[in-house]
């Protein structure tokens, strides 16, 4: 097994290119080692990202931030900027793993894993972030949503990877919130996700909303339908109704040693609920 | 014979917090565990095992393995012989799988190589030639006609005929007339429960070095509860003398009874003998899950009366367990202790055991205990609801006391349950007020406690101060309990003391670490052994001062006359003595072998205070307090502990840990992430109240504590969750998909 350490982005990728289906990318490592010491993966070279320029840090960018894709968990909840601007986003990340595992996950990574379990894609979503990613012919945006295909399965193309996540710039009154269910406090990963961003008007309904759920289907999803049935409203019984209903109809979970069909479908409706609240609230203080 | 001879106002070690001796090399990494010892040459051993539920094996081609450079040896069951002992037998044949595998994981082949890398590929070129057979994982299912056969031909004469093949015993105990209690009963209520199968989780997994000279001697380093039996059935599954196999026991890294059988050892020594070269072979987690002993999965039905004013008139239990593709007894521990609890006129239990395609049991904590007085105890809730009762006091009408005729036969001595329930009764924990979705749930536990063969000597050092050399692991605190007693009976500060656990070869048998023995019959036979020593040095200030040897007593670590008739003399100490004892006869020491009776049973009460969510069934554990008798508490720090952790694991047990299968009989989470024990923010603080009704059969009073404290939390918190959420709960584990199914069946 070869081990690459690439100087730039270009280099990278030729690597890749070269190495299709043999090399990983290794940032973090917190999948990857994972999947290598228990025999998932046999790679033949591992190309690390994490030592790039630009890759392990958090930059302002158009009123947003620049998450690069080695910045670990533990960096980005130490972010004063990323914790009042995102704090669904943020929540989200910080529940990857254990506190050892968070001074070396990233998000980046926790988005090309793949999972549809994983904790920050549903509040990448959320967001509208917009991952970039570099590759042979240079680098491209590609909103988050469109990232996830199938489980295990990324719109990446040989020879890509993903260097940054974008946040975009909040305007006043809007904020997001993450939950998962867990069927204990920690150390385990989610048998339903949800999270919710919500923009407030000036007279407190809500004039725009981003709802995605995940660990329900084969990949994590952005909720159109949910979202719909709230903005223009202050989440009152009906919306709140009309949303939870949207996200549940939306749900396509399977039964399996983590969850049933029906658990999953009813309790991915309760933390769609549960974030929008939360969500509001923080968006409220924010106004 | 009541050895009593000290009050509690007498103990000046036993009974305070002094340092643990392990704490230090633990903390720092000191600490020698299983996988740390390395030796010269040695070879990395693994274990190739049955993807397979079930399955004849036809072939096993080892050839290409064989052929991979820096491949030393490849050993299957032919290697071993076929022991005549079915016991031992059903061991060997869950090392090496012959002819048949039973279960997926079961070990097929074990291969020997210079390097992990070299081991791994090697496994991989092993070709085995299998024919899969039906399988079947659940003990219902696993009794049913037409079931798959898992072996033929295991069943003992307790079997009624016509039964399945796969019912290998059926124990039954009880007395009195069950029908007329019955018919006594102004409520009756009927409920059947399932259990999963649930695993020790011990953090160390298992691992050892075997090495077999050319000469026939061998040595063994192990993580084991029990280096003797380890030799015992190593020594006779490789057809050696026992003299010629060492077993050193590692520092433990937890065993809760998983480790009191072996599954790597005789691998890694046929293995050696093969290749004549040391091999080590450290388990994975996915292994210890896979193909250790987890606990038995249990069916049970409870049937008990009761009156009006709370007085059990009759019940009836059957127990169905498997424990596996092999015989296993447990079930009948199960059918002891279900109503052990209780003073009865008419009580019965039968249990059956059933053979599974799943891997062989071995002991967890209080085996078989738990969840039969689950089901009993959640049955008795049942009626305290139904008939508006206190449930603590229900169990006070009903307690077993002295010279109750248990339920299992034998009558009780002295025992603490009564006290226990009192102390929990006046505990505020029990008033304490109760929120929205919160509900209060007690349960009684109870074990037998095991006292068995047990030897110890006790050195004097020159210098005064004294080694102990006793032969069962520490998976308790042993090494500080003992050493405290030691201190104790000789009057010498607990720091001159030291306890080491030894080799097979440096003590006579000790049996297994099990049955909470090792605080008890060590304890007694570290006493005895000091009084042995203390009997010589009292001979030797005799020899000195020339007076009669029944002339001197022995106080405060001193020999002194024993009065003025007897001489006036200034008291010797142990430092004298031992300093001045090549000139009285030589090296002093003591010395003590008993089978020990007189463990004493062991009974515990816990209250549970649990809050469900009604949208999620996501389940949060608030307040929880142990009641214990403890007999005497040598050392309260670690009778707490013993209390907490039993409680935790209890915990663990009623809420998410369990085996899950596939419809292909494969284990599906076999792993810390899919296998779900409790984690530290899972828990509040367990709140501990330890009780001291002495033992009569101990010198101090001791009655084991390690494994009463496992056995009430899964009634304890099935009755909280039942009276949380207004149905009752009777399977577990009660994981968030159970309790949300249940509260929306319920609308």
């Amino acid at each position: 097994m070869q081990y690459m350490k690439p100087q730039t982005a270009a280099e990278a990728a030729t690597l890749l290119a070269q190495n299709a289906g043999a090399a990983r990318v290794l940032a973090g490592g917190t999948d990857l080692l994972v999947q290598m010491k228990s025999g998932m993966i046999e790679p033949q070279m591992i190309v690390d990202i994490k030592h790039m320029a630009e890759v392990r840090e958090i930059a302002e960018e158009d009123g947003g931030l620049r998450i690069g894709a080695g910045v670990s968990g533990q960096q980005l909840g130490e972010h004063k900027g990323a914790l009042a601007m995102w704090p669904g986003v943020v929540e989200a990340v910080e529940l990857i793993g254990s506190t050892q595992v968070q001074g070396r996950c990233t998000m980046v990574g926790n988005l090309c894993n793949g999972s549809p379990a994983a904790d920050s894609v549903p509040a990448m979503m959320a967001a509208g972030a917009v991952a970039r990613i570099a590759g042979p012919n240079g680098v491209r945006d590609l909103p988050v949503e469109e990232f996830p295909l199938g489980p295990g399965k990324i719109a990446l193309e040989t020879g890509e990877f993903v260097t940054s996540v974008f946040l975009p710039a909040r305007p006043k009154g809007a904020a997001d919130a993450y939950l998962r269910f867990i069927p204990r406090t920690e150390m385990d990963i989610a048998v339903a996700n949800a999270a919710v961003n919500i923009e407030l008007a000036g007279d407190g309904t809500i004039k725009a909303a981003r709802i995605a759920i995940g660990a329900v289907g084969p990949k994590v999803r952005l909720v159109e339908d949910a979202a719909a049935a709230i903005i223009g409203t202050k989440l009152e019984p009906e919306a709140e109704a009309a949303m939870v209903a949207a996200a549940r109809a939306a749900a396509s979970p399977i039964s399996d040693k983590r969850g049933t069909v029906e658990f999953r479908t009813q309790v991915v409706g309760v933390l769609v609920k549960r974030a929008a609240h939360i969500a509001m609230a923080r968006a409220g203080e924010k106004a | 014979m009541n050895f009593i001879s000290k009050t509690k106002a007498d103990f000046k070690v036993v009974g305070t917090r002094v340092p643990r001796p392990d704490g230090v090399d633990k903390v720092t990494g000191r600490a020698m565990y299983g996988a740390d010892i390395t030796v010269p040459s040695m070879l990395t051993g693994l274990v190739l095992r049955s993807p397979h539920a079930h399955a004849t094996i036809d072939k096993i081609d080892a050839s290409k393995a064989l052929a991979l450079p820096g491949v030393k040896a490849v050993v299957t069951s032919a290697d071993l012989g076929v022991p005549e002992d079915d016991y031992l037998r059903d061991v060997q044949d869950n090392c090496l799988a012959r002819g048949k595998v039973l279960y997926h994981g079961h070990a097929v082949a074990g291969v020997a190589a210079i390097d992990m890398a070299t081991a791994k590929a090697a496994l991989k070129l092993i070709e085995v030639s299998y024919t899969p057979l039906p399988h079947v994982t659940d003990v219902d299912a696993a009794m049913a006609e037409g079931a798959p056969v898992v072996q033929e031909g295991r069943a003992d004469e307790s079997v009624p005929e016509g039964s399945h093949p796969n019912v290998t015993t059926l124990q039954e105990f009880g007395h009195g007339d069950l029908d007329a209690g019955f018919a006594k009963a102004d409520k009756i209520i009927s409920r059947s429960f399932k259990t999963a199968a649930t695993h020790q989780g011990y953090i160390e997994p298992h691992a050892c070095l075997a090495s077999v000279g050319t000469d026939g001697k061998a040595d063994l380093w192990c993580c084991t509860q029990g280096q003797f039996f380890v030799r015992e059935m190593c020594a006779a599954m490789m057809g050696m003398a026992a003299s010629q196999l060492r077993v050193t026991a590692s520092e433990i890294g937890g065993g809760f009874g998983g480790k009191t059988t072996v599954f790597i050892e005789p691998v890694a020594l046929a293995l050696s003998r093969k290749s004549g070269r040391p091999v080590k072979i450290v388990m994975t987690r996915e292994e210890v899950f896979r193909a250790t002993g987890p606990t038995c999965s249990s069916s049970i039905d409870v049937k008990i009366g009761m009156t009006n004013d709370g007085r059990i008139t009759a019940a009836d239990a059957q127990l169905r367990y498997q424990g596996g593709a092999f015989p296993c007894e447990t079930v009948g521990m199960g059918a002891q202790s279900a109503f052990a609890a209780y003073d009865l006129d008419a009580v019965r239990t039968q249990g059956w055991n059933v053979l599974t395609n799943r891997p062989k049991e071995a002991a967890y904590r209080a085996p078989g205990a738990p969840m039969a007085i689950f089901a009993v105890e959640s049955v008795v809730d049942e009626l305290c609801q139904e008939l508006s009762l206190d449930p603590l006091q229900v169990r006070l009408i009903n307690a077993a006391d002295a010279g109750t005729k248990s339920s299992y036969g034998p009558t009780f001595d002295q025992i603490g349950l009564k006290a226990t329930l009192q102390a929990a009764v006046e505990h505020e924990h029990y008033r304490a007020p109760l929120g929205e979705n919160q509900g209060r749930g007690i349960s009684c536990g109870f074990w037998f406690n095991f006292g068995g063969n047990t030897c110890v000597s006790l050195n004097l050092n020159s210098d005064g101060t004294v080694g102990i050399t006793e032969g069962n692991p520490d998976i308790g605190g042993s090494r500080a309990s003992i050493s405290m007693m030691a201190a104790e009976e000789l009057g010498i500060p607990y720091e001159k003391v030291r306890t080491i656990v030894a080799d097979t070869n440096s003590l006579g048998h000790n049996d297994v670490t099990d049955g909470s023995r090792v605080t008890f019959a060590v304890g007694l036979a570290t006493i005895e052994a000091a009084r042995d020593a203390i009997r010589v040095m009292c001979e030797r200030a005799a020899k000195v001062w020339g007076i009669d040897p029944d002339a001197v007593i022995w106080e405060d670590g001193c020999a002194k006359p024993s009065g003025h008739n007897a001489g006036a003399f200034d008291p010797m100490s142990i430092e004298e003595i031992a300093a001045s004892a090549s000139d009285t006869g030589g090296p002093i020491a003591g010395h003590y072998e008993v089978n020990a009776e007189g463990a004493g049973v062991s009974f515990g009460v816990h209250i549970a205070d649990l809050e469900v969510d009604p949208e999620t069934g996501h389940t949060k554990v608030l307040r929880y307090t142990v009641f214990q008798d403890a007999g005497k508490a040598v050392h309260p720090d670690y009778v707490e502990g013993q209390m907490q952790g039993g409680a935790v694991q209890g915990i663990g047990w009623a809420l998410n840990e369990e085996y899950i299968y596939g419809e292909d009989g494969r284990l599906e989470n076999a792993g810390f992430l899919d296998y779900r024990v409790p984690v530290a923010s899972d828990l509040p603080s367990i709140d501990t109240v330890i009780l001291e009704i002495p033992n009569p059969g101990h010198p101090y009073g001791v009655r084991g504590v390690g494994e009463t404290p496992i056995v009430p939390p899964l009634a304890a918190l099935a009755n909280a969750a039942s009276r949380a959420i207004g149905v009752r709960m009777s399977e577990l584990p009660m994981s968030p998909p159970k309790l949300l199914a249940a509260i929306t069946a319920k609308g």
